[in-house]
């Protein structure tokens, strides 16, 4: 199994664990701004971030000398998706208790990562989608 | 990988692309607010992600990786799974029109669509899922 899909399958794993771990803390101290976290860690950071992984390992090769699409692509995708929603993690719930306009910007700067990440995987596995 | 499958996944990397741009914007917006009419991006942002990305992935892998059948049609009677593709799709387009449209039944007509669809897929492909079969000389 190639690095990268590695990172992503126990990034995914990571994510699934805290997302299970915010549903429990709804029931207990349900904390304003929780379910968008908790739908966003086991939808983005569980179901998304394991089908980005698997799928740059399995799909047809993108060419020889790269076949698993540009290293520095697939690289980034793994970088903005985790550290936007890891931003998203932090500040959603806070900005709900208490708004500061550092937290706003860092929800805008979650909301283009995240962006960013998806776009560059559609880039990176699009030409790998093909029949023989 | 067969030509179903390749539309498929072509298909839910759009759905995919779509999807995210609407929740970043969704997301950007409740950060700091540009636009307020920006929330009614949501229900499309969640039907675009979990219809046309995750389950479309999902059946378009499942087409080409499934076991294949020892026959004339490898992928069976492959016109099941040509229509289960119309139909999620034309159920996806219509669950988006269906608050604009001004027929409150077209909600549930997509959804139904959605769901032959879904079912016809299944039906196509369920003789797909078979043990693995092999079987053993014995040399003397």
């Amino acid at each position: 199994m190639p690095t990268i899909t590695r990172w992503f399958i126990k990034a995914a794993l990571v994510s699934l664990v805290l997302g299970l771990a915010a549903g429990i803390w709804q029931q207990v101290a349900s904390t304003a701004g929780m379910f968008p976290v908790y739908l966003h860690l086991l939808t983005f950071g569980w179901l998304t971030q394991l089908i980005f992984g698997v799928a740059i390992w399995m799909f047809p090769m993108y060419s020889k000398e790269h076949p698993r699409g540009p290293e520095w692509l697939v690289w980034s995708v793994f970088g903005t998706l985790n550290l936007g929603l890891l931003l998203r993690v932090v500040f959603e719930p806070l900005q709900s208790l208490s708004p500061t306009i550092f937290g706003a910007w860092a929800l805008v700067a979650a909301a283009i990562l995240q962006w960013y990440s998806g776009m560059a995987f559609a880039a990176a596995v699009w030409k790998r989608i093909r029949t023989k | 990988m067969p030509r179903l499958s390749s539309i498929f996944i072509r298909a839910s990397l759009m759905y995919l692309v779509l999807g995210f741009t609407f929740g970043s914007l969704i997301l950007a917006n409740k950060g700091v607010p540009f636009a307020p009419f920006i929330w009614a991006l949501l229900p499309i942002h969640i039907e675009f992600l979990i219809l046309g990305w995750l389950t479309q992935l999902a059946l378009g892998v499942a087409f080409w990786i499934l076991p294949r059948l020892t026959s004339n049609t490898p992928r069976g009677d492959e016109r099941w799974s040509w229509a289960a593709f119309a139909l999620v799709n034309l159920g996806i387009a219509l669950n988006i029109a269906a608050p604009y449209a001004g027929f409150i039944w077209l909600g549930l007509l997509a959804r139904i669509l959605q769901a032959i669809g879904v079912a016809a897929f299944a039906i196509g492909n369920w003789q797909r899922i078979y043990p693995l079969k092999f079987s053993f000389s014995a040399r003397q």
